[in-house]
């Protein structure tokens, strides 16, 4: 059997968090025509709250890179980039390098002051191509127009270990989950991709015994879940972060998720880089305006130029949605929010 | 290709597959609004106003990058459009310091269009941007930070369309800030690209409307005004400016008497035409063209009337200083007519005559200032208006520009040949030249026959670099027209293919200046162009060596000690 059928067989998808179909990504590449082709290995891991691609690297970069080298020959490809960020390449280069040896991968370090935008897809062909580190217009997709306009794969360390595991028949269909927060055994953990999130926080023995909430997929963009809501297998890039209610109030909350997004925003489109500033304002205002914060946020989710944008409204509207609005009594007790206003801005 | 259908706004519409929406919403006259984009750049969709709702779609779209598909049902106005639209425009409004008084925009600014067309609230969220700086390139352009709405369209206009890449994005997310870089290799060359391409004013010319309204009102001075040959083809654009270029509109419209009526209203006491001037120019760089070729002289020759042009020569490729003819520009060449020839017939003493251009350029307002230009102690021009300028002059007086009743500009200054009109177009300068100079080199051969072109299509239009072979005095001149300062290196790197070439830094020549009307588009360039052709073709004189007034003022200026020099040519020197 062929390495696509393996892969589509195996069902694998991408483990950066948008979770796309492997094999239909390589196909595309494989069908480009191009010059040139390139493989990208996604090593920034930019998200806050995950950290598994770090653990693969420190302990499975031989599936990596064999992983890699099974898309360079599969496409004919020219090179392979590792584009890893500065803190894992200081760790893993020099076990990479001996690994690597001969072949035609190389190491590219995210610019450091690249932030999150900086392991966006597109914006890594940019970056790579010493360009300005922003996203870009979308089509043409990398599969098609990538690096220096050549068809380009694009996939994450996880997915790369994947295909590693698969073609030498070792898939066990497991993911890697980051447990963080407040519970006592954090870390990195491989589970069936089918366990619930409970089923998972159980297992860890980091099932909370106080009342709580978690964010799942990662502590920026993950979507905020309540107790109630964990009979899920864990989206995204697989991460869990525990809350607890009591330690967490939902102004720094809100406002931290904010400062994140506006130190990250990189300031291409109108809805991001104003819209981001003036919801941050917005919490600093004595009488939150929250039908134009949540005008504000839909907006980001509307028209934003790429997936950074779009994304920041989830955390924010599902702790709102999920949690606040579930608290007992009406008064939530924050800037003037209350069920009322949740119930006709925040819930769609 | 095959057409295909699709609805806008319930209108059936058949277009081509391979456009965007907001294409084929232009072509139908339907209405996208739109900052950040511009047909002279790649789609960048950073402003995300141009937005539109699409049948069958869950979010919704940017009109400038959605490419139409057969049976797309697109609306440009729903509620959902219309919340995202408006929210967007009121957020850059913020970034916005509005500096409406003394705005030469406020009369048709893109953003107050914006804010009374969807009932925008512009102080819905507070301004903040007021600590930024304004950055001043010489006298000519500037970039006001409390103004940019982060659109970048100057930072596309001065690398992609130029290729100078003087400007830069510092810093990132609600910090970023376009401004000069820091690399001393790199200079402005003033030719305010960035300016025409700024939807919103931000960037701009430096004005020196105010300091001619003061002269206009001293008494004791002779004000005069003179004015480009690209003015009189763009200056309709502001009177009459339609919501969308492919809404028909003044493009192209020849306004020669309304230009100098307009200027007489304002008080200027005499209106001359730098046609007039042009065909000096064209006179005296003809001549210096057959020196060079009989004397063995730097060859080629290359133009130097476009002062962003001489600024990088200078900057970037002094070598080539040799090469750029020494006379002067059309405007330095009739002001010094002024301020010399005209003086001393109508009495009037040269330090009492202050002389206004109104040009399509802010590179000009640079070049004014040289002090090589000198002739006897004074500089020849006084101020620089762009055109924008002159706009703002006439709609803050209240002039009725449109129903401004033709008039002449004063003689013996404001005769000129077609050779004079064509001046403002990419090829103009190059093609009155020749026309000259193959009559000037069959003169002094009377007995031989003499084969003159009157014109040189292919030297005309937007092309990047344009080339044609002329017969000069017994020689074959290969000649090249470089259309836009962008198209200038492969030339450079190819010069000994060449005995002769012009070069224009903006795209278009000066018809498409940094101080033309805005917006300035491939499609407004061309109308612009092609009324000055049809102006070369209703003159009964199209050579600039036919112009009578021209030749009495240099057989004049021959007559006098050491003036002929001064007024006519000039040098240059490398600048870093």
């Amino acid at each position: 059997m062929d390495i696509l059928n393996k892969i589509r067989k195996a069902g694998l998808v991408g483990r950066g968090g948008a979770g796309f179909p492997t094999a239909d990504k390589w196909e595309a590449v494989k069908k480009a025509k191009g010059a040139n082709k390139y493989v990208v290995c996604n090593a920034s891991e930019g998200e806050p709250g995950v950290a598994k691609d770090s653990y693969i690297l420190e302990n499975f970069s031989k599936e990596v890179v064999d992983g890699m080298k099974k898309a360079i020959d599969f496409l004919g490809a020219e090179k392979a980039y590792i584009y890893i960020n500065h803190n894992y390449y200081k760790k893993f280069n020099k076990n990479l390098a001996k690994i690597i040896g001969k072949a035609l991968i190389e190491f590219f370090i995210k610019p450091i002051d690249s932030g999150y935008i900086g392991g966006e897809e597109s914006s890594i062909l940019n970056a790579i191509e010493g360009r300005r580190v922003e996203p870009r217009l979308r089509p043409p997709f990398p599969t098609t127009s990538g690096l220096w306009g050549c068809p380009t794969l694009i996939n994450n360390v996880e997915t790369f270990y994947n295909v590693s595991l698969v073609m030498s028949n070792r898939c066990k269909k497991e993911r890697f989950y980051t447990i963080s927060g407040d519970c006592l055994w954090t870390g990195v953990f491989s589970f069936p991709q089918s366990w619930t999130i409970e089923k998972i926080l159980k297992e860890t023995k980091n099932y909370p015994k106080f009342p709580f909430f978690i964010q799942v997929g990662g502590e920026g963009s993950g979507e905020v879940l309540d107790s109630s809501q964990l009979r899920r297998p864990a989206s995204g890039a697989g991460s869990i972060t525990v809350y607890s209610v009591l330690k967490h109030k939902p102004e720094n909350l809100i406002k931290g998720w904010l400062d994140f997004f506006l130190n990250e925003s990189c300031g291409k489109c109108t809805p991001c880089r104003e819209g981001v500033y003036r919801l941050r304002e917005i919490m600093d205002l004595p009488n939150s305006d929250w039908r134009l914060f949540v005008d504000l946020l839909n907006n980001l989710e509307e028209i934003s130029f790429c997936g950074l944008g779009c994304v920041v409204p989830i955390p924010i509207k599902s702790y709102v949605n999920n949690v606040l609005a579930k608290m007992p009594g009406n008064k939530i007790n924050f800037k003037g929010l209350d069920k009322k206003i949740i119930g006709e801005c925040f819930k769609q | 290709m095959k057409k295909i259908k699709i609805k806008i706004n319930n209108k059936k519409i058949i277009c081509s597959p391979d456009k965007t929406i907001g294409q084929v919403a232009h072509e139908n006259g339907i209405f996208i609004p739109g900052l950040c984009y511009h047909p002279d750049f790649p789609v960048k969709g950073n402003c995300r106003i141009c937005v539109v709702e699409i049948k069958g779609e869950k979010k919704l779209s940017l009109s400038c990058e959605k490419i139409v598909r057969d049976g797309m049902e697109i609306w440009t106005d729903t509620e959902r459009v219309k919340k995202s639209r408006n929210l967007n425009i009121e957020l850059i409004f913020a970034e916005h310091i509005e500096k409406c008084p003394t705005c030469i925009w406020n009369v048709h600014c893109g953003l107050l269009g914006l804010a009374e067309r969807y009932k925008i609230e512009i102080k819905r969220f507070p301004d903040r941007k007021s600590r930024r700086k304004i950055y001043r390139f010489a006298n000519a352009v500037e970039i006001d930070g409390t103004q940019c709405i982060d659109c970048r369209n100057c930072l596309d206009a001065c690398s992609l369309l130029q290729n100078i890449n003087y400007l830069e994005l510092k810093g990132k997310g609600v910090d970023q800030e376009v401004v000069p870089v820091k690399n001393k290799k790199i200079d402005c060359i003033y030719c305010g690209q960035c300016a025409v391409h700024c939807p919103v004013g931000a960037a701009q010319e430096q004005s020196q409307w105010e300091m001619v309204e003061k002269v206009l009102a001293d008494k004791k001075k002779i004000v005069v005004a003179q004015f480009a040959p690209s003015i009189r083809v763009s200056i309709g654009e502001e009177f009459n400016l339609p919501a969308s270029p492919s809404l028909g509109g003044p493009y192209g419209k020849i306004l020669t008497g309304q230009v100098v009526a307009g200027l007489k209203e304002l008080g200027f006491n005499y209106i001359f035409d730098v046609n007039f001037g042009a065909d000096v120019t064209t006179m005296v760089e003809a001549q210096e063209l057959l020196e060079r070729i009989k004397n063995k002289g730097v060859m080629p020759m290359i133009t130097s009337c476009c002062p962003a042009w001489v600024k990088y020569v200078e900057f970037y490729h002094p070598e080539l200083i040799p090469n750029l003819t020494t006379a002067r520009s059309p405007h330095i060449h009739s002001a010094g007519v002024i301020k010399t020839y005209w003086a001393n017939q109508t009495n009037i003493k040269p330090k009492d005559i202050i002389v206004v251009s109104v040009m399509p350029c802010t590179a000009k307002k640079f070049e004014a200032t040289r002090k090589e230009l000198k002739v006897r102690g004074l500089y020849p021009v006084d101020y620089v208006l762009t055109t924008r300028e002159f706009a703002w002059l006439l709609k803050k007086n209240n002039i009725s520009f449109s129903n401004l009743k033709s008039s002449k500009a004063d003689n013996p200054l404001g005769e000129y040949s077609g050779a004079g009109a064509i001046y403002g177009g990419s090829g103009g300068v190059m093609e009155s030249a020749l026309r000259t100079a193959q009559f000037l080199a069959c003169g002094k051969n009377k007995g031989k026959i003499c084969k003159t072109r009157l014109e040189f299509k292919e030297i005309r239009g937007l092309g990047g670099v344009k080339e044609t072979i002329a017969s000069v005095a017994d020689k074959k001149l290969r000649v090249a027209v470089v259309n836009g300062i962008g198209n200038i290196e492969p030339v450079i790197d190819n010069l000994g293919k060449y005995d002769y070439i012009e070069v224009m830094a903006c795209p278009g020549g000066c018809i498409g200046g940094g101080g033309q009307p805005i917006p300035t588009t491939d499609e407004i360039r061309k109308k612009r162009i092609a009324a000055l052709y049809k102006l070369d073709k209703s003159k009964k004189i199209r050579k600039a060596h036919e112009n009578k007034g021209v030749l009495e003022a240099l057989v004049w200026l021959k007559e006098q000690d050491k003036l002929e020099y001064q007024v006519l040519h000039t040098g240059y020197k490398k600048r870093n």
